[in-house]
């Protein structure tokens, strides 16, 4: 039995330490340096949340850029992706189906297959790039100045060479509706 | 592939290994309990802890003092976790009103957690409370592993022992890995995580309204902390339903290699840990160059598999269950380390993975999860390998096996066949029993051989104590989360107690110096003899059962065959 007394007084030792202590330290760390990243990396307009800029959004009006396919519907309760495999007819016929939404015949494989987490906020630049007619279409304007705004959004691979060139598509979104009128 | 997607897999694996090596030295000196500085920085934490619990960290233990001590400290951990998911709608810190889990799953997730495993039947975000999560989950990260690599460290000083029954004292060794290894790696993980985004707060959840109108849910709570120690502890249990391919948990490609190189990192010191703890450094580079090979293996043969979809699925690359920022790449790497590493966290979906990609990622866990393995885990596995490695060759030439002077004799190696058939056993009887049981097929998400699939990689991934899925199969019901939780408890107990016993056995014996006849095992012959070993052993096994599952899936998928 003295093996069970003193298992129990090093689990609540420890249970102190590693699952309060230390998630505590942590946060008072993470909210003293980063603080907005600490809470959601909220973005707000006028005022009002409209989003994380880490989480993505679903949008499907013409004047916006859209994002990947997403098993849950950007709803992020709970978040999760498709599991289907590439022998599924189902994801066959999704695919097929996605596809009709774009004009043009090379669609990027990000727009046609569903991200892992059903909240990718990203796009690959060239997935960016084939909505550029559509949305200067809907919103009126030349289809240059939405590619140059397309390419100052766009992120590098991080510190030159970490993981691929994106687009996030809120915050493009997002200055499009400040600079032009919906 | 391209020259970019090359270089990051050449960057990995150099920071892995550089860092590795100095790692393992401060392993091996916090299990040695025998550095200065070590001492003179954790020693009053520590001594404060071992006063408050009345311990006295040089106590020896034999073995089956050092089993029951760690049998009780884990059941007080599945307790614990069990009873905080039961209670959480009348404890503090839940915001978010998250009500009681159903205690099936509850089970399920306790027994997962406390055995290294980190099956994810339950979403986080919408089913448990910020303290279950920190108090509860997190704990066990810890702990999890810090019992891992305390049955490391004791069958070394099995093997390494003079006539001696005493294996150490689990209550020191795990204070010590906790305090002086784990917390520390863990906090300044957690910061540089924190900083590239991952959540770290108490607030409840923030709803928000989109662009276009639609309510939407952003989920928070106290992520950042418990995702360093999920990487870094081979554990692998979401904070978020989608773990690390979630934005809020996984957010930039920078945070993506941090959490990657977290997961192979104190699995691969152990190795050089070992080594030191040995004072037998080549013994260390075999078993790193045998891993190191298998791994690489698994690897090559994922990524050559997701490129080559290309020529089914008209030149699209296969971003299916993947995310933008991470691409095809760092995905691929990630499952191939995740599930050789007994990790199981997940930054891209493994049952969307190409069918053979999909299938290495299988067999990685079939294998025994000692290709790198747990933390700890991983190398008390490995030995007994090394030790049935041994023995086959000792067979062979007709001469009684000896492994570091000392003789490997029946005793040993019944311990060792009992460690190494448990988890495949189970797997295959498991799946056989799945298969014919129709409510369990009902869980389904695929017909055909990804269906199988599905099933195998259920019960590999809780008898290996991996922890990631082909998440298609609907894992929260009665049949799976009891099942499961049976395997996940057969998987890590029935390997760590004859690793205990050989720990005992050994210890009592003398070693004697090498003869003409020992066979040496720090040779090239000897890690070429291992590494055929793990695969025969792995592939004879489960062959059968991967061709009708992953092997059978590709060609039919390269034939154009849909289900």
């Amino acid at each position: 039995m003295k093996n069970a007394t003193t298992a129990l007084k090093l689990f609540l030792c420890m249970t102190v330490i590693t699952g309060i202590f230390y998630p505590l330290v942590v946060w008072a760390g993470a909210q003293a340096l980063f603080k907005g990243k600490a809470e959601g990396s909220l973005v707000r307009v006028n005022g009002v949340v409209a989003g994380s800029g880490l989480v993505g959004q679903k949008f499907s009006r013409p004047e916006y850029f859209w994002p990947r396919p997403s098993a849950t519907g950007y709803d992020p309760m709970p978040s999760g992706g498709s599991n289907l495999s590439l022998t599924s007819a189902q994801l066959g016929a999704a695919v097929k189906e996605r596809r009709k939404g774009f004009v043009r015949a090379e669609v990027p494989a990000d727009l046609l297959f569903a991200s892992g987490s059903g909240l990718d906020p990203h796009i690959s630049p060239d997935a960016a790039l084939i909505q550029c007619d559509r949305v200067a279409a809907a919103r009126g304007v030349s289809k240059g100045d939405i590619i140059y705004l397309v390419n100052t959004v766009t992120e590098q691979r991080q510190a030159g060479f970490l993981g691929e060139p994106r687009v996030n598509v809120l915050l493009l979104n997002l200055i499009l509706d400040g600079k032009y009128l919906k | 592939m391209n020259s970019q997607d090359a270089f990051q897999i050449f960057f990995y694996i150099v920071s892995l290994t550089l860092l590795a090596l100095p790692l393992g030295s401060y392993l091996a000196a916090t299990l040695e309990d025998k550095s200065r500085f070590q001492s003179r920085i954790f020693g009053p934490v520590e001594r404060s802890i071992y006063r408050c619990c009345g311990i006295n960290p040089g106590g020896q233990m034999n073995w089956k003092n050092y089993t029951a001590s760690l049998l009780w400290f884990n059941f007080l951990g599945f307790l614990a976790v069990f009873l905080l998911q039961l209670f959480q709608h009348k404890l503090p810190l839940n915001p978010n009103n998250s009500g009681p889990v159903e205690p099936v799953l509850a089970f399920n997730t306790a027994v997962s957690f406390m055995t290294n495993t980190n099956w994810q039947a339950y979403a986080g975000e919408t089913s448990l409370s910020y303290l279950t999560q920190m108090a509860g989950l997190a704990v066990q990260n810890f702990l999890s592993a810090a019992t891992g690599v305390a049955v490391f460290a004791a069958m070394v000083r099995g093997l390494m022992g003079r006539k001696t029954s005493g294996i150490g004292n689990f209550w020191g060794d795990i204070t010590r890995v906790t305090v002086r290894v784990l917390l520390p790696m863990s906090f300044c993980a957690a910061l540089i995580l924190a900083g590239q985004g991952v959540v770290q707060t108490f607030k409840p959840d923030s709803r928000v309204k989109t662009l276009e109108g639609v309510e939407q849910t952003i989920p928070l709570g106290p992520a950042a902390s418990q995702i360093a120690i999920k990487q870094a502890g081979s554990n692998g249990g979401g904070f978020f339903n989608a773990n690390s391919a979630h934005p809020l948990e996984n957010p930039t490609p920078l945070s993506n290699f941090i959490e990657m190189l977290l997961l192979l990192l104190l699995p691969a010191a152990c190795v050089f840990a070992y080594g030191k703890m040995a004072a037998d450094k080549g013994q260390a580079r075999i078993l790193f160059s045998v891993m190191f090979a298998v791994w690489a293996l698994g690897l090559a043969v994922s990524l050559y598999s997701e490129y080559s979809a290309a020529s089914v699925t008209g030149g699209l690359g296969l971003m299916e269950g993947k995310e933008t920022r991470f691409g095809i790449v760092n995905s691929v790497l990630w499952a191939a380390s995740t599930t050789a590493a007994s990790n199981g966290s997940v930054n891209a979906m493994h049952s969307s993975l190409s069918p053979l990609a999909g299938g290495a990622a299988l067999f990685n866990i079939m294998l025994g999860e000692v290709i790198f393995g747990g933390v700890g885990a991983g190398m008390y596995g490995m030995l007994l390998f090394v030790l049935l490695t041994v023995f086959l060759c000792g067979l062979m030439v007709g001469r009684t096996p000896e492994y570091l002077g000392k003789k490997v004799e029946k005793r040993e190696i019944q311990m060792v066949m009992a460690g190494i058939l448990a988890p495949g056993a189970v797997i295959l009887i498991g799946a056989a029993l799945t298969c014919a049981v129709p409510a369990a097929l009902a869980s389904l998400s695929s017909k055909g051989p990804h269906g199988l699939s599905e099933i195998l990689y259920a019960w590999s991934s809780a008898s290996g104590n991996n922890g990631s899925a082909f998440a298609g199969l609907n894992a929260n019901t009665s049949f799976y989360n009891i099942g499961l939780g049976i395997a996940m408890l057969i998987g890590r107990f029935a390997v760590i107690i004859p690793c205990l016993a050989i720990a005992g056995s050994m210890g009592v014996k003398s070693p004697s110096p090498p003869s003409a006849g020992t066979l040496p095992t720090d040779t090239a012959t000897f890690g070429i003899l291992l590494a055929a070993v793990i695969i025969i052993v792995g592939g004879l096994t489960f062959f059968p059962a991967l061709s009708l599952g992953p092997v059978i899936e590709h060609l039919l998928m390269l034939k154009g065959v849909l289900f």
